[in-house]
């Protein structure tokens, strides 16, 4: 944290979107996580996602549990609406808001406490309703807030800062999420803006349960160098399925080389893309079990597989399962949201 | 690998090598201000000082660098404001005199701060350097007793020199007497500051105007400094310029006549022809003398008139209206005497090459009744007084040829600055002048190298006092430039010498002195401590800071987050980091706030004070700026 606020004044020559707004009215207030947190790299990954889709913030739902990761929504899109539920608790929370008001963009922002122990559960049916939202995991594999204890997804041979061997296994969120059902997975890194920029506006194009699941280096606990959390280890033992990644919005024209046998292309249900470079010896992101193979082998190797791991593009999300009304419900007149007594004397006598 | 080795290597494959930053002139430059100043005037420092309300301090600091603080804080032309890096991120409301369409920039009040050193010190007597009782046995005479050579007398008094000062007029100061108004300059400020000098024990000869550089030679002098300015205003010879001679006067000679009070009026109706700054001193004291409809004319457009932006709004804020695009054609002459002026209208056909408007005459002929004309279109040095057979070589315009680096004629011992030099400058480049003059002549006398200069003291340190806190004040504050208070309009217009810029008092500068951004608090960035963790990047509110590909500077600054378009403010490169990418900061507006310091994990980044200091002849005159070197 600092004293003093981030300074108003900004780039004069500082671009601006379709919107009018420069990246800067998508940011929130001074982050007060500790300096080099990974979180901070990956709230101005979101700033920048949001800014360069042009997205009004008030159309933007931030939700989030608890920990360190969870108090990032504060440091994005202060203009939007926002939720930080009880921990664990976020997928709940983002269910209930979404059911609500559909025309919603939903960004959950929890870490890998969060996630992977006390929200165990709660993830895995968010996921398995097909809940349309960008589900992001700030994943330190460590307690943070409470001074560095292991998560439950630090890898067992990794130590902690003060050499302390870690007895478990790490719960991988990725092949979870794979195996629940969930129709955009993606892996990426806090200190590579390039190929985590083109995922997040990949994630919130995508109608359905988008997860991504970031690594992102705890400055304070999990920085060491036997940690397999840290900047040097992930930078040393990333394996991108993708070269390049490339989110091409609906608007605009793909200018880029597109050559069949090293590049394909997501096409996103709002129209945009996401362009895939070079899958060298990787998978087809389309195939779950290929996505799970490949996540797996090169775990057992010591590296980390990230980018665009699985992707459905057929997935209907929770509204289309469930058939519900097209419109929110703050768009509904009241005699339809509330249809009378009559009403439900006739839904409870058929109940009868 | 060492410094010089990457950097090779980075030429050799077309990319940016890493910024040197032990050369001193880097990070002298990313201080506009001080970069800017000709005497290279510490500028954020004494603004610190005034922020602490260590105003003697910080005028001290000042007399070390720039000799007349209480004179430039007044009547500087300011290098340093446009300069100044906060006009290139903060845009105000109020429109440009020149070109009404644009807005001007908001850069710190620099010389007004300068002036609340000057009108809030204390007794400053005690700080001043010891001149020495017995001198060292040199003789110097300095001709012309204006900024230039009060500027070489205040250097080299301290050194034990025997000084002797011939001037003209009967009263010293040149210029800063004679052209500027004392309404803009009241005569006891020139005289106090002038008067600290002549104290040190200066012989004056007043009154004593120098007529034979020849003789001057034959008086066995260890050396000369010829400072006599530019003193010849220009003329025109237009049709009547004879007849109406008794009605149309030289603009600076008018003004030295209003100074030594030998003029006390002028004419019902006066038109002012030029657009410098001298011919709004004109139209502003001819409406003081009860002029009652005084125009102003320039040849050229508005927008590329010479006069400073604020001395046009003080002219126009007085009623005077300026018309431009009016060349003067004649003087319009009636039973003897003067009643007006024609001009051609001009219409402007486009820019030249320099970016100038060409001018084309219209045909269209205006005719502006008057009584009096002031002309104040140039000036120009004059040596009518040195001889062409002494050995002087002059060059192609006439002017004695004097070294740039130097500032020694071709006849060794006699020097020459000031705008006796190379022509018209301003007091801040005279003293500039005066100080390099002064460390030649020492050298000169003492045998030395005249070429080989003394290098300027500097130091970085760095400013941490603790996790999230620096020795300055790094937090940016969004306000717009203090307006200077003015003696009422009623009140200016009837007394000459009414000083119409009150100053800022002691309120109004606590709250400019906030809008400094501290440039001189350098971001320092260590490339091997850097993790590669982007806080700085992300955290930076304009943007300055990169982490990416090298390549060559062109490229690289077109790939950077926002675009390095202004080509004046260097990039800061670092050395390769673990992945083979670079750290790239574009200077231009970087508001060393210090968060990328404060967010950086490892140090990597820190805020160090780099201090900055010319060499002067008598090191006596720079116990303040050894002091600043060392804090």
């Amino acid at each position: 944290m600092s004293y003093i606020a981030k300074p108003s004044a900004h780039h004069p020559a500082l671009p601006r979107n379709a919107l009018g707004l420069t990246r800067r009215d998508y940011e929130g207030s001074m982050s007060t996580l500790c300096a080099g947190c990974g979180h901070d790299s990956i709230t101005a990954a979101i700033i920048e996602a949001c800014f360069e889709m042009d997205l009004p913030a008030h159309r933007i739902a931030k939700v989030s549990g608890i920990g360190c990761s969870s108090k990032a929504p504060t440091y994005f899109l202060s203009r939007s609406h926002g939720f930080n539920s009880v921990h664990g608790r976020m997928p709940s929370v983002t269910t209930g808001a979404n059911m609500a008001n559909r025309d919603l963009y939903y960004i959950g922002v929890s870490g890998d406490g969060d996630t992977a122990s006390i929200g165990l559960g709660q993830f895995c049916h968010a996921v398995r309703r097909k809940l349309n939202m960008t589900y992001i995991v700030m994943n330190n594999g460590c307690y943070g807030l409470t001074k560095g204890q292991f998560s439950a997804t630090n890898d067992k041979n990794s130590p902690s800062k003060k050499g302390e061997a870690n007895p478990f296994d790490a719960i991988d969120l990725c092949q979870m999420a794979i195996q629940l059902g969930a129709g955009f997975v993606a892996r990426s890194f806090s200190g590579d803006k390039r190929q985590l920029l083109p995922l997040i506006q990949a994630a919130i194009s995508y109608k359905g349960f988008a997860f991504i699941d970031v690594v992102s280096p705890c400055v304070t606990f999990n920085n060491h160098p036997a940690s397999t959390k840290s900047y040097e280890y992930v930078r040393m033992h990333n394996m991108a399925s993708e070269n390049k990644l490339d989110y091409v919005e609906p608007k605009e024209e793909i200018t880029a080389e597109y050559d069949e046998g090293t590049s394909t292309s997501v096409e996103l249900h709002d129209g945009s893309q996401l362009m895939l470079y070079k899958i060298g010896e990787g998978h087809d992101p389309r195939d779950a079990d290929a996505a799970i193979h490949t996540i797996r082998t090169n775990a057992a190797k010591g590296t980390i597989v990230t980018g665009l791991l699985y992707v459905n593009e057929d997935q209907h999300d929770l509204h289309d399962v469930l058939g519900t009304d097209e419109r929110p419900l703050n768009g509904l007149p009241m005699s339809e949201l509330c249809p009378g007594s009559k009403a439900l004397e006739g839904i409870n006598a058929r109940l009868r | 690998m060492q410094a010089s080795e990457i950097a090779a290597r980075a030429r050799k494959r077309g990319r940016t090598p890493p910024t040197d930053i032990e050369n001193p002139q880097y990070f002298h430059k990313v201080v506009d201000c001080q970069w800017a100043c000709p005497t290279h005037t510490p500028v954020p420092e004494y603004i610190r000082l005034i922020a602490q309300g260590r105003y003697s301090a910080a005028y001290m600091l000042n007399w070390e660098s720039n000799v007349f603080p209480g004179i430039l804080g007044r009547v500087c032309d300011r290098p340093c404001e446009p300069a100044c890096r906060r006009g290139r991120i903060q845009v105000g409301d109020e429109g440009n005199a020149k070109d009404p369409s644009k807005k001007n920039a908001e850069p710190v009040a620099i010389c007004r701060l300068k002036r609340v050193a000057a009108d809030y010190k204390g007794d400053i007597d005690n700080l001043l350097p010891a001149i020495p009782t017995e001198k060292n046995g040199k003789r110097i005479a300095l001709i012309g007793a204006g900024p230039a050579s009060l500027a070489v007398a205040r250097d080299l008094m301290p050194l034990g020199y025997d000084i002797t000062l011939f001037e003209r007029d009967p009263v010293p100061g040149g210029l800063m007497r004679t052209n500027i108004p004392s309404f803009r300059l009241p005569a006891n400020v020139l005289d106090e500051e002038v008067g600290r000098i002549l104290d040190f024990g200066v012989k004056t000869l007043f009154g004593a105007e120098i007529k034979s550089l020849k003789a001057m030679l034959g008086e066995g002098y260890d050396a000369i400094f010829v400072g006599t300015g530019a003193p010849k205003g220009k003329d025109l010879e237009l049709p009547g310029r004879k007849e109406a001679a008794a009605n149309i006067h030289i603009g600076i000679d008018w003004l030295t006549s209003v100074a030594f009070g030998h003029v006390e009026k002028i004419g019902r109706r006066v038109v002012v022809i030029g657009g410098g700054n001298t011919a709004m001193d004109c139209c502003r004291t001819a409406l003081r003398l009860g002029a009652e409809a005084v125009t102003v004319t320039v040849r050229s457009p508005r927008k590329v008139m010479k006069a400073s932006d604020w001395e046009i709004k003080d002219a126009l804020h007085e009623g005077i209206p300026i018309l431009d695009n009016h060349a003067p054609k004649s003087f319009v002459v009636k039973d003897g005497k003067l009643v007006g002026m024609t001009f051609e209208k001009m219409v402007q056909t486009g820019v030249d090459a320099k970016g100038r408007p060409k001018l084309e005459a219209s045909g269209e002929i205006v005719t502006i009744d008057c009584d009096d004309v002031l002309m104040a279109i140039g000036q120009e040095n004059a040596f009518p007084w040195i001889e062409r057979d002494i050995g002087m070589t002059f060059n192609e315009w006439g002017q004695p040829a004097v070294d740039r680096k130097t500032f020694m004629s071709s006849i060794p011992g006699v020097f020459f600055g000031g705008d006796a030099a190379w022509g018209p400058e301003n007091i801040i480049w005279a003293v500039a002048h005066g100080h390099q003059a002064a460390i030649s002549i020492d050298a000169y006398c003492h045998g030395r190298s005249l070429v080989d200069r003394p290098k300027p003291g500097h130091t970085l340190v760095s400013q941490k006092m603790g996790i999230h806190e620096w020795s300055y004040s790094n937090n940016y504050d969004p306000r717009n430039r203090q307006a200077v208070p003015h003696a009422t309009l009623e009140a200016s217009l009837k007394n000459l010498k009414l000083e119409v810029e009150l100053g800022f008092d002691d309120k109004i500068a606590a709250r400019e002195v906030e809008r400094c951004l501290n440039c001189d608090v350098q971001t320092v960035f260590t490339d091997n401590l850097c993790i590669e963790c982007d806080a700085c990047m992300d955290i930076c509110p304009v943007d300055c800071i990169n982490f990416i590909e090298n390549d060559d500077e062109a490229d690289l600054r077109m790939a950077l987050r926002v675009p390095a378009l202004n080509k004046s403010q260097d990039l800061y490169v670092s050395g390769p980091l673990k992945t083979g990418r670079i750290m790239a900061k574009d200077e231009d507006v970087c508001l060393h706030c210090g968060l990328c310091a404060e967010r950086c994990p490892t140090g990597a980044w820190d805020m160090q004070k780099f201090a900055y200091a010319e060499a002067q002849a008598a090191s006596a005159c720079l116990s303040h700026h050894n002091a600043y070197l060392s804090a």
